[in-house]
C-alpha cells in the first residue's frame, strides 16, 4: 500500500511536518517494502488554497492514505473527495515511526472537518 | 477630481475627514473662491461602512453584487485538470474523476471557463454583498458597498461600487477607503487624483503611514497628510513627512469635544463649523498639487 507522510526534510527519518497544506515535503512510502521517495510540496508557498493544491498533488500520487499533524477544512474536503484516508501522527518521533504505527493500526483519524477554511485576503 | 482618503492604521479619522470634507464642499458656495458643489462620497470600507451614520443618506436604490464562479457540468468534464492548472488561487481541484470548486477562494477571473477544452464550465454569479446609493446631508450624492458577513473578498464589491456609482460631469468624488494597506485599499485608491492620508502622531500611526505612502507612490498618486489627534504621541510623523517631502495639509487637535461629537454621529464640521474654511483651503491646495503633477 502506498501512503504519504508530511515531513520537514526530504527523508523518511525526518520529523513529521505538523502542517498538511504547507508541509515542506511529502514522503511517499510503500508500506510493504518501506521503499520511499520524497517530493517537495508544490503548494508550500501558495498564496492561498494550499491545502487544496496539496490534496490534488497527493491524489496524483495514487496513494491510499496520508499522515500529517492536522488537516484544514478545505484539505479535508478535497482529500475526502479523492477517497484518501487521513491520519494524525500522534506522538511519533519521525515519519518512519509514524508509518510503523500506521501499519500497526495505532494512528487516529482527525475528527470532523474542523470548521471553515482560512479566509485569505483578496 | 477624485480624492481618496486612506490611512494605513485604522481609527485615525478617515471617515471624520471624508465626511467633513464632503460637507464643506456641499456648503453654500457664495462668496467663495472655490465652490464645486455637493460631491459624490463613496464609502469603500465595505467590510464596515460607517459614513452613512454621519451623512444620513436616504437610500434610493439597493442592489446585489457578486462574483462569477465556475459551475462544472460533470457529464461533459473529462477530468483533464486544465481548470486546476490555470487557477491562480487553487479554488478548483480535480481529484480523480471529481472536480471540486471552493467558492470562497475564487476571485472570479474566469480563467477556468476559458481554459476548459470540453466547454464544461459555465460561470454563475455568486452574490457577496450589496451596493446602496442615495442622497445625503447637503445634497451629497452617496454610495456605499456592504460585503456580506463571512465573505472574504472586499475587492470585487469596491470595484463594482466605483464602476456603478459614478459622478456627474465635474462633480468631485471623495473615496473613503478601508483601513490597512492591503488589496481592498489599493482597489479603493486606484484611479484617484489625490491620496489624502489621515494619521495620528504615534509609532503605530507612523508605521502604517509609511506603508500607505508607498501605495500612493507605486500607484503614482500625489499625496498629502492630515495629522489627527495632534498633540499626543511624538514628533516622528512630522519628521518623517519632512524627510520624505510629504506635505502636512492639516492638523486636527486631540480634543474631547470632537470625540464626543463623533460618538453621537456628528462630523467634525458640525462640532466645529470653523473647520469649514480650513477644509476649503486644503481642497485648494490639493487642486494645485494635482495640477503641478500633471
Amino acid at each position: 500500500m502506498r501512503i504519504v507522510v508530511t515531513t520537514t526534510t526530504p527523508d523518511l527519518d525526518s520529523p513529521v511536518d505538523l502542517r498538511f497544506g504547507r508541509a515542506a515535503y511529502f514522503v511517499v512510502v510503500d508500506t510493504s517494502t518501506m521503499e520511499w521517495q520524497a517530493h517537495p510540496n508544490p503548494a508550500a508557498a501558495a498564496p492561498g488554497g494550499a491545502g487544496i493544491r496539496a490534496a490534488q498533488f497527493i491524489a496524483e500520487q495514487k496513494v491510499e492514505s496520508v499522515i500529517s499533524g492536522d488537516f484544514g477544512p478545505n484539505a479535508h474536503q478535497a482529500l475526502a473527495a479523492a477517497g484518501i484516508g487521513m491520519y494524525l501522527f500522534g506522538a511519533s518521533a519521525s515519519a518512519r515511526q509514524a508509518v510503523e504505527r500506521f501499519k500497526a493500526g495505532q494512528l487516529e483519524s482527525p475528527s470532523g472537518s474542523g470548521g471553515r477554511g482560512r479566509r485569505g485576503g483578496s | 477630481m477624485r480624492i481618496a482618503v486612506a490611512s494605513g492604521k485604522g481609527g485615525t479619522g478617515k471617515t471624520t475627514v471624508a465626511t467633513s470634507l464632503a460637507l464643506s464642499l456641499a456648503a453654500d458656495g457664495r462668496g467663495r473662491e472655490f465652490a464645486p458643489g455637493p460631491p459624490l462620497l463613496l464609502d469603500c470600507d465595505v467590510e464596515a461602512p460607517n459614513a452613512h451614520l454621519f451623512l444620513r443618506p436616504r437610500f434610493e436604490r439597493v442592489w446585489e453584487v457578486g462574483i462569477p464562479i465556475p459551475q462544472v457540468d460533470q457529464a461533459r468534464c473529462s477530468a483533464c485538470g486544465r481548470c486546476a492548472e490555470v487557477c491562480a488561487y487553487n479554488a478548483i481541484a480535480v481529484l480523480g474523476p471529481k472536480v471540486l470548486v471552493f467558492p470562497e477562494l475564487c476571485h472570479g477571473c474566469g480563467s477556468c471557463a476559458r481554459a476548459c477544452p470540453e466547454g464544461a464550465i459555465t460561470e454563475v454569479v455568486r452574490p457577496i454583498g450589496v451596493l446602496r446609493r442615495g442622497t445625503a446631508l447637503g445634497g451629497i450624492d452617496f454610495g456605499h458597498g456592504e460585503l456580506t458577513v463571512g465573505e472574504p473578498m472586499a475587492g470585487p464589491v469596491i470595484r463594482q461600487l466605483k464602476r456603478e456609482v459614478t459622478p456627474r460631469p465635474g462633480q468631485v468624488v471623495i473615496l473613503d477607503a478601508p483601513p490597512g494597506t492591503s488589496c481592498p485599499v489599493v482597489e479603493a485608491v486606484r484611479g484617484a487624483d489625490f491620496l489624502l492620508l489621515v494619521t495620528e502622531p504615534t509609532p503605530f500611526g507612523l508605521h502604517d503611514l509609511r506603508l500607505a505612502v508607498q501605495i500612493g507612490r507605486v500607484l503614482g498618486i500625489p499625496l498629502g497628510v492630515i495629522i489627527n489627534r495632534d498633540g499626543i504621541g511624538d514628533q516622528s510623523v512630522a519628521q518623517y513627512c519632512d524627510s520624505e517631502a510629504v506635505p502636512i495639509l492639516m492638523r486636527i487637535p486631540f480634543e474631547r469635544a470632537i470625540a464626543q461629537g463623533f460618538a453621537q454621529g456628528r462630523t467634525l464640521l458640525e462640532t466645529h463649523p470653523a473647520y469649514g474654511s480650513q477644509l476649503e483651503d486644503m481642497v485648494l491646495q490639493i487642486t494645485r498639487r494635482i495640477e503641478e503633477t500633471r
